[in-house]
């Protein structure tokens, strides 16, 4: 896709972040936020390997109707330890501490985060948070499922419910001081001329998954410090027998949860605006209006959590308001989807392997947003509540949507962190693998749950099993397609052909520096005259 | 930073207000206020929260983005206490409970004060 006209081979910097310094003790004790982002970038793919394993065998067990591999009390621990692992431990952090770490600094001209030892601290407390939540699991874990339901996780406990509690607790904290970090820094380190419509769309949308980072999270430990306060001191909060309300912890889980869901989607909300001006080299259709969706989703997603107790003992009446209210919320959702296709219409769109994911994100977040509304609408929630429509649903959003937003941002920026190229052809193919896969194992989980499958149970009747496999089949060809960007990550890293600083020919200060950049980033501060998507001047009136 | 020095003596003034009240909060725990009992606890609570942001944490004597933090705090408060009252006070009660229920523990909320019983501790 290079259009440059005279070809000069690469070379890479003689002195960059990466080889400034060597040994453990320059990456374990660094601040520079570009190595705390490789700090985070292993420890979540740790996670996400075994969180994907968990996922591999509970496809496996489904294979038969009767279960192929567990008791059902393994199954209900796997399914729990996987849903908190992916979303505490990996997809929560994913965007924001590896890219975001990565990106915002460089993105709007400043040479660190505002608090960069703070930076280090928080990748220390959330490796404390996820040794204390694997422990759980391996003494025994839990059996709740992620959403940690009372009276089954403290009543009815039996498993290391609390133990695991303190981790997900601790990782909050993690949540809590990136959040405020970014805040701080795109509030005040942003270089003279980049003024807040000039900034990037990603780094609008970091800000907004900051705000709800500071919001929701402490919601969140609170409600886990009373489970604890209520188990070990007998306080009646949630208890029935002791004066509380069980559901008043689905209130506080979910004025949480539904925020949180929105961490996952926000920033690969961001990613997917960069990609697609990158990949089309055009400015985004309408600007301020996806910046300000960014914004709009952070407000409004506070004001929905109820639409997942519809079914479970909220009044009717707060149920109305809820439905109402979520329909509002897919407004900026789908802003950004319309602005997104706008932007690609008469562009000269690339199909290299970003742009693969972005077009992919599209689509799948498309299907995973409209879902959402079907489950949103009271009357045909009583249907599919519960079922395997509504982990179609989620899965659509999150794996489709926010974990498609991760991995692309990842191959557009790879050649920044590490100023090597990968194999553009592997790239395109893993692409395809992984849309595929994906669709096979989620497609029909929609089917499944329209006919009634409940979700969170290791068997099923016979009936329901072609459809079953087709989505253990799929899950493999997905786990291959994740497994390919992992090998020639590697072998880029390692021997890929020198990138230069800037191969897509993309616009934005991150492209102005040479790749891997140098410790300081910029060696003088820029000014900045112009918005990061100056694509040109007929271009930059399409928009 | 904004660099304003507090006389010692409001620190302490603010402490001992602080412990009095902790003091009354406890004394007033051993009158049954009926449904009272709660809101005075809450007050207390509130008034005390309110000392500490304003004068330990310096609110008073800032401006700008600072307020506007707090204000946004307190808003997102009022957001999730107000709209789960909103389930609480129209969820549809029943006199009558199921048979795992003890007929004491329905609806805590429609209870008149003089008819509420306390609620039975676990052994
Ligand atoms: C377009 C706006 C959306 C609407 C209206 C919506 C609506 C809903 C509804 C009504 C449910 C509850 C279904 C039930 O349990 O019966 C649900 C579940 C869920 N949604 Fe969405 N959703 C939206 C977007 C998203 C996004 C963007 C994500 C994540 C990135 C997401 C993640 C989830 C998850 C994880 C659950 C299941 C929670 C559980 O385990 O019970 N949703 N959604
Ligand atoms: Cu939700």
């Amino acid at each position: 896709m290079s259009t440059v006209a005279v070809e000069v081979t690469p070379t890479l910097p003689e002195v960059h972040y990466l080889n400034a310094d060597y040994g453990w003790r320059s990456w374990l004790f660094t601040t520079d936020h570009k190595r705390i982002a490789w700090l985070y970038l292993f420890a979540i793919t740790g996670f996400f390997a075994v969180g994907g394993l968990m996922a591999t065998l509970m496809r496996l067990n489904l294979v038969e109707p009767q279960g192929a591999l567990m008791e059902p009390a393994s199954y209900n621990k796997l399914f729990t330890a996987h849903g908190l692992i992916m979303i505490f431990f990996f997809l929560a952090p994913s965007i924001p501490t590896v890219l975001g770490n990565f990106l915002i600094p460089i993105m709007i001209g400043a040479r660190d985060v505002a608090f960069p030892k703070l930076n280090l601290l928080s990748w220390y407390i959330f490796m404390l948070a996820g040794s204390v939540f694997m422990l759980a699991v391996i003494r025994g874990g839990v059996d709740t499922g992620w959403t940690l339901y009372t009276p089954l996780s403290t009543t009815y406990a039996n498993g290391h419910v609390l133990s695991a509690a303190v981790g997900i607790f601790i990782s909050g904290f993690s949540s809590i001081l990136t959040g405020l970090n970014f805040m701080v820094t795109i509030h005040k380190m942003r270089a003279p001329g980049m003024t807040w419509f000039r900034l990037p769309l990603f780094i609008w949308s970091l800000y907004a998954t900051s705000v709800i980072f500071v919001l929701a999270m402490p919601v969140i430990a609170i409600t886990l410090a009373l489970i604890a306060l209520e188990r070990v001191f007998h306080v009646g909060i949630f208890d029935p027998a002791l004066g509380g309300d069980p559901i008043l912890f689905q209130h506080l889980f979910w004025f949480f949860g539904h925020p949180e869901v929105y961490i996952l989607i926000l920033p690969s909300m961001g990613v997917i605006s960069e990609l697609v001006a990158a990949g089309c080299r055009k400015r985004v259709f309408g600007y301020s209006f996806v910046a300000f969706s960014s914004v709009a989703i952070a407000a409004i997603s506070f004001m929905v959590w109820g639409l997942h107790m519809f079914l479970t003992g909220q009044s009717v009446y707060a149920g109305f308001v809820f439905s109402a209210l979520s329909f509002a919320v897919a407004i900026p959702s789908a802003i950004k989807v319309f602005n997104w296709t706008a932007t690609m219409h008469k562009a000269s769109v690339s199909y290299d392997a970003p742009m693969l994911y972005a077009i992919g994100f599209i689509g799948l977040f498309t299907i995973g947003g409209l879902t959402g509304l079907f489950l949103a609408s009271l009357g045909t929630d009583v249907h599919l509540h519960d079922t395997y429509f509504v982990v179609a649903h989620f899965h659509y959003v999150m794996v489709g949507g926010a974990i498609m937003g991760y991995l692309g941002g990842l191959h557009l920026w790879w050649p920044k962190m590490t100023g090597k190229l990968y194999p553009e052809a592997w790239a395109r193919f893993a692409c395809l693998l992984v849309f595929a896969g994906f669709n096979l194992t989620f497609g029909p989980q929609f089917i499944l749950g329209y006919l009634g499958m409940p979700r969170r149970y290791a068997v099923y009747p016979p009936e329901f099993q072609v459809l079953n496999v087709m989505s253990s089949a799929g899950a493999s060809i997905l786990a291959v397609g994740y497994f390919i960007p992992l090998v020639y990550f590697t072998w880029s890293a390692f021997k890929g052909p020198v990138a230069g600083p800037n191969p897509w020919g993309a616009k934005g200060l991150e492209w102005t520096i040479p790749s891997p950049p140098p410790t300081n980033n910029f060696d003088v501060t820029p000014i900045v005259t112009q918005e990061a998507y100056a694509y040109g001047h007929e271009e930059a009136h399409v928009g | 930073m904004s660099e304003h020095v507090l006389p010692k003596r409001l620190y302490f003034v603010i402490f001992v207000s602080l412990v009095v009240l902790t003091a009354i909060t406890t004394g007033v725990a051993f009158i049954d206020l009926g449904p009272f009992n709660t809101v005075v606890a809450l007050v207390i609570a509130v008034f005390k929260a309110t000392l500490v942001v304003l004068f330990f944490m310096h609110l008073k004597y800032q401006t700008g983005m600072t307020r506007v933090v707090i204000v946004a705090a307190l808003l997102w408060l009022a957001v999730l206490i107000g709209i789960t009252m909103s389930d609480v006070f129209t969820r549809h009660w029943t006199e009558k409970g199921s048979s795992w229920q003890r007929s004491s523990i329905i609806s805590p909320y429609r209870q008149t004060a003089s008819a509420a019983p306390r609620l039975p501790r676990r052994a």
